[in-house]
Parts: structure tokens; sequence; C-alpha cells
């Protein structure tokens, strides 16, 4: 089982132009922004729009080519979870489950039997009764997740599964995701704009900016080197570009680091984690290769640390203790000196796209 | 609980809503009134007033019906906007609600007359005529109704969002299914509704009705065609026949608002 896309189409405001492919038992996020066009990749998959040019191929058998082949939504065996979960008001939750079974033509009671087997494996069989009005919002994707799931299929879309949930809620339902998505034998999308959801529950990570693919690597890959200042952000490390000479990178916003590796060259991209920062009131004379000057532009507490931006040659952001916000009496107009090691500085080759 | 109080009406609001309040209610008021209550037995239960009450309960119920099988489909074209120029489409659908009945009339004669444009294609081809005909009257009362269900219907469509028929189409229900379990029922309330304005204003039928069909006892003379006919002889007989309309009209609206607001509750 396996899934392989190749979708083109336009809508408007931008053309969508993404490769997604998924092995049987992995999870695939598609991370973006409101309005990059996730949304639209998975109504393609799932047949709910067809693909302009491109090719879709769900389990060896293709379900869209842009001309013309295109099997109707009933006929791909997509389980799709929506954003607002759309359950059926007039349904129980238990007629909500066995309606897939039913209209692929189970017969009645092997259907209920199905969608209680779905409900029980979800620990949520003692809702089958309630009507949909009458669950919580937790309750409600996990009914979601089962209706998708009870007809077994190929393919597993949600479209921003968690996004409606409080924060609380959230939490819990993740981790029940995650333990159905390790559970699930075949292959699952999901569309998120939450870089914590798609890190925590999918295998590989797609990063579609402005319709058309920024990034795709595991979690991992995206934390450490990531290939847009989108992606930088989403994982809350500064990414500076530029050109790489013999231990040095001339960046094209102004400005020069010395970095560890003599031997890259060429156009190259730069991360540098906030805590590896170091702000100083008066020049530096420690051992960092690095040190410049910049003036604070704002100053937002998170939790146990303070993230300072500061604009410079580099401008980077920075992360400290409050104490030592505290002690250096840092606020946004201050003048500060920077310092960073050379070796606190990943390097690597710019990935051209 | 306890009940929020009542805001206190501005005089600028009072006096006119008063005067509204009772505009409607003293002509139903005369007319109960007026009933004469002794004889109101005889006269209903007379061989003219039967026929004539269930002459009107059958071609209304069945222009109900018609314009339920065709008229909630074409809401949906409407709604989903499928069809080629949906916004002028769905002004000439609300035309009949606003043309006065007298020239509905006159139209389905236009179309439907023995030289009408499709009704003398029917006769000559057929022998089907409909002008003088219960089957005229049914069609008459369908033209002027079928567009209270329509609207009613096209918005409780335009209201459903279509991610639930989409839900369902990749759960793989055909578009039958799709139609029949989830659409339909999601929009119950407001079928309810519209059946029952629909009917209400087919009930109640006169212009169109006795253009297309004429006034004939047993054949086209539905109540309301009886009662102006009775006005001209037995003033009692038309104000007796009223009262029952009256009574018709309030006890089946009774009836179906309790299940239209259960539905809505739910």
């Amino acid at each position: 089982m396996s899934v392989r896309a190749s979708v083109r189409l336009a809508r408007g405001a931008f053309d969508l132009d993404a490769e997604l492919a998924v092995q049987a038992g992995t999870t695939v996020a598609v991370l973006g922004p409101n309005g990059a066009g996730k949304s639209t990749l998975l109504r393609a998959l799932a047949g709910l729009e067809r693909i302009d040019q491109g090719r879709i191929e769900i389990d060896g058998r293709i379900v869209d080519d842009g001309d013309s082949v295109f099997v109707q939504p009933r006929a791909r065996n997509v389980g799709l979870v929506f954003q607002d979960y759309a359950l059926f008001g007039h349904l129980t939750v238990l007629e909500n489950v066995a309606f897939g079974p039913r209209a692929r033509g189970e017969g009645r009671q092997r259907s209920r039997q199905v969608a209680h087997e779905v409900l029980a494996r979800l620990g949520i069989d003692h809702l089958a009764d309630r009507r949909p009005s009458q669950v919580s919002g937790g309750q409600a994707q996990r009914v979601a997740l089962a209706r998708a799931l009870a007809t077994g299929p190929s393919l597993l879309l949600m479209d921003e599964p968690l996004a409606a949930l409080d924060a609380e809620t959230r939490t819990s339902v993740r981790i029940e995701l995650q333990r159905q998505l390790a559970e699930y034998p075949g292959c699952a999308v999901l569309v998120t704009h939450d870089p914590l959801d798609a890190m925590l529950l999918a295998d590989r990570i797609v990063v579609l900016e402005s319709g058309a693919i920024a990034q795709e690597g595991t979690p991992g890959d995206l934390a450490r080197r990531p290939a847009t200042p989108y992606v930088a952000a989403l994982m809350g490390v500064n990414l500076l570009s530029g050109t790489a000479v013999g231990g040095e990178l001339a960046l094209d916003g102004g400005g020069t680091l010395r970095i560890a590796d003599q031997g890259l060259q060429g156009r190259a991209l730069a991360v540098i984690r906030p805590e590896a920062i170091t702000i100083s009131l008066h020049e530096p004379q420690g051992s960092a290769r690095n040190a410049w000057q910049g003036r604070v532009t704002a100053v937002e507490l998170l939790h146990d640390r303070v993230r300072v931006h500061i604009e410079g040659r580099p401008g980077v952001i920075a992360a400290v203790t409050p104490a030592a916000i505290a002690d250096l009496r840092i606020d946004a107009g201050t003048a500060v000196w920077l310092s960073v090691k050379a070796v606190e500085i990943d390097a690597y080759p710019h990935p051209a796209r | 609980m306890s009940r929020p109080r009542r805001a206190r009406a501005p005089w600028f609001l009072a006096v006119p809503g008063a005067v509204a309040l009772a505009f409607l209610l003293i002509p139903l008021i005369a007319l109960l009134a007026q009933a004469p209550w002794a004889s109101l037995g005889g006269i209903v239960t007379s061989e003219a007033a039967r026929s004539a009450l269930l002459l009107s309960l059958v071609t209304s119920l069945s222009a109900t019906a018609f314009a339920a099988l065709v008229g909630v489909p074409l809401a949906w074209l409407l709604a989903r906007e499928v069809l080629p120029w949906t916004g002028l489409l769905r002004a000439l659908v609300l035309v009949p609600l606003l043309l006065p009945p007298v020239v509905a009339g006159v139209a389905l004669l236009a179309a439907l007359g023995r030289r009408g444009l499709v009704g003398q294609v029917l006769s000559d081809a057929f022998g089907i005529q409909f002008p003088f005909t219960t089957a005229g009257v049914v069609i008459a009362e369908a033209f002027v109704s079928m567009p209270f269900l329509i609207i009613t219907m096209e918005g409780g469509f335009r209201s459903l969002s279509q991610r639930y028929e989409e839900a369902a189409a990749t759960l793989g229900a055909s578009a039958w299914t799709v139609f029949r379990r989830i659409t339909m029922p999601m929009v119950g309330p407001s079928l309810i509704a519209g059946l029952v304005l629909c009917w209400a204003r087919a009930l109640g039928e006169f212009g169109a009705t006795i253009t297309f069909a004429g006034s004939f006892p047993g054949v086209t003379q539905t109540m309301p065609l009886a009662v102006y006919a009775a006005l001209e002889t037995d003033r009692s007989v038309a104000i007796a026949l009223s009262v029952v309309l009256l009574a018709v009209s309030v006890s089946v609206l009774v009836a179906l608002r309790g299940r239209y607001l259960r539905a809505q509750a739910s």
C-alpha cells in the first residue's frame, strides 16, 4: 500500500504544485501557513477537487490523471476527517460510524457491529447512542476519526485534526491520535499549521508555502536545518543565508559570520539557536569568534525565557533568562553586543529548489 | 431559571404595533362572532360543503405533492448553482409568487388552454385537456404555491454546508444515498416549513383557479370558490364555510408547528 501524488491545479489566488509520497504505515504532515494550499491538496487526494495536471496513485491505482481518469470520492477508499468533523447531526454517533460500511454495501447488523468495534477501539463506545450535539469537542474528533476508519481506508486524510480543540483537550487527543496512527496500517496524510502537531504525529513533514513545497524531511531534519525563513520561524531558530568562503559566511543582509566548517563553499544557510547567542552591554572579551553590535527592538516573555529581538548585521532573536534581562536592564532601544561561538553555528549548503 | 424582565416598549412602537394586531385579529373575531353556530353543523355536513371541502383537500395535497416532487430538486439545483444563469432563474421562479393570481390563471390558459402553446399539442395528440377539470385546479394551485416551497428549500439547502455531502461521498455513498440519507434529513425543518407554506397557499388559492378551472361544484369548486359563490346567495353559509377553512388551516398549522419546533431543537 502506498500513495504517490503529483498535483498541479490552478485555484485563482495561487497555483498548487506539489509532489507527495506516503508509505504504508507512515504519516506525512503537510505543514504550512493559512492559504498555502494544504486543504486543496487534501481535497484533491480525496477526489473532492480535480487536478489540472499530474497524477494521483492510491494502492497502485491511478485515481486522477488530470485528464480522462477520475475516480469519484466514493470509489477511492479514502477516509477524510474534516476540520470541523462534519458529523451528521440527525444520526447518532453509532449511525455516523456505521454510515460508511452501510454505504459500501454491508448489511445493517454487520455495519453496526463494525461501528461498535471501531468505537470500542477508540474508547468511546459508551457514546454510541448520543447525538453529535451531545458530545464534547474532543469526543467529536474521535467520532470523526472512527467514522473515517470504519471503512478500512487505504488512505486516511485529516484536515487540521486538532485545530478546533482547546489547548488542554488538544494534548490528550493528540496522544490518542498518535496511538491510532501507530496502529493504522494504511497511509495517513494530515494537514496542519501547527509545527508541534506535525512533529509529534508525522514520520515525515512536507512544508507547503504558496502552493509549492518549500521543504520536506523528518521532523528532526526540519528542526536542525530549516530551508526557509517560515520553517526556521516555526522551529524557533535564526536562519541566515549567505555565501561561504574559507570559514567565513558573507551574509546576504550584511555582516559576516565565522563558521567552524572551513570547507564549505558557495551559497549556504546558517542556523543559530537563540539560546546560543550571548547578550552583553559592553564589547565581549571572551573566546567567541563572532561579536557584533545591535539594538533591541522587542522583548517577549515566553514561560521561563525571554526572546529578545535585535536588529543589526545580522539581526537575530536571542533567548535569555528573565533574570539576565533584569540584571542587564535590557528593553527595546537598548544598544547591545552579541556574541556566538563559531561551533554553535550550523552552516550547510543552500538546498537549491 | 427566572424569566427575563419584559422590556418596556416605547410608545411609537407600541401604538402602531397594537393597531396592526387589532387589524389582523378583528376580522377573524368578527368571522367567529357572526358564524351561525346553531345551523353550522347542518351547513358544513351538507352535500355541497362536503364535496367542496373534499375537493379542496385532495387538490391542495396533490398540488403540494407535485411541488415537492419537482420543486425540491429545482431548489437543490438553484442552491448548488449548477445551472447556468442561476441568479436569473431564481428570480424567474419567484415570478408566480408576485403575479396577481388572475394573471397566473390567464397565463395557464395561454399555456395549457385548448388553443394554448402546450395545451393544443396535448389536446390534438393525446386528447388531454386541463382547463375546467379537477386536474386543472391542481395545476393552478401548484403554479402559485410551488415558489413558496422552492424558496424555503433553497434556503435550507444553501445553509447546509456541502461538507456533509462531501463527507458522505468519501464514506462511499452514491449520490442518491447522500441525498436521501444526509441532505434531505438535514434540511428536514426547511422541508416541513416549505410544505406547510405551499399547502396553505394552495388551499387558499382562488384567482388562478377560477380563471383557469372555473367554478363547477364537485369538479373545480374548491372551498374558497364555494365561499365566494355562497356569498351571492346566502351570507351565513359563506361565513360557516369560512369558519371551517379557518379551523382547518389553524389546526394543521398548530399540529405541524409543534413538529417543526422539535425538529429545529434537535
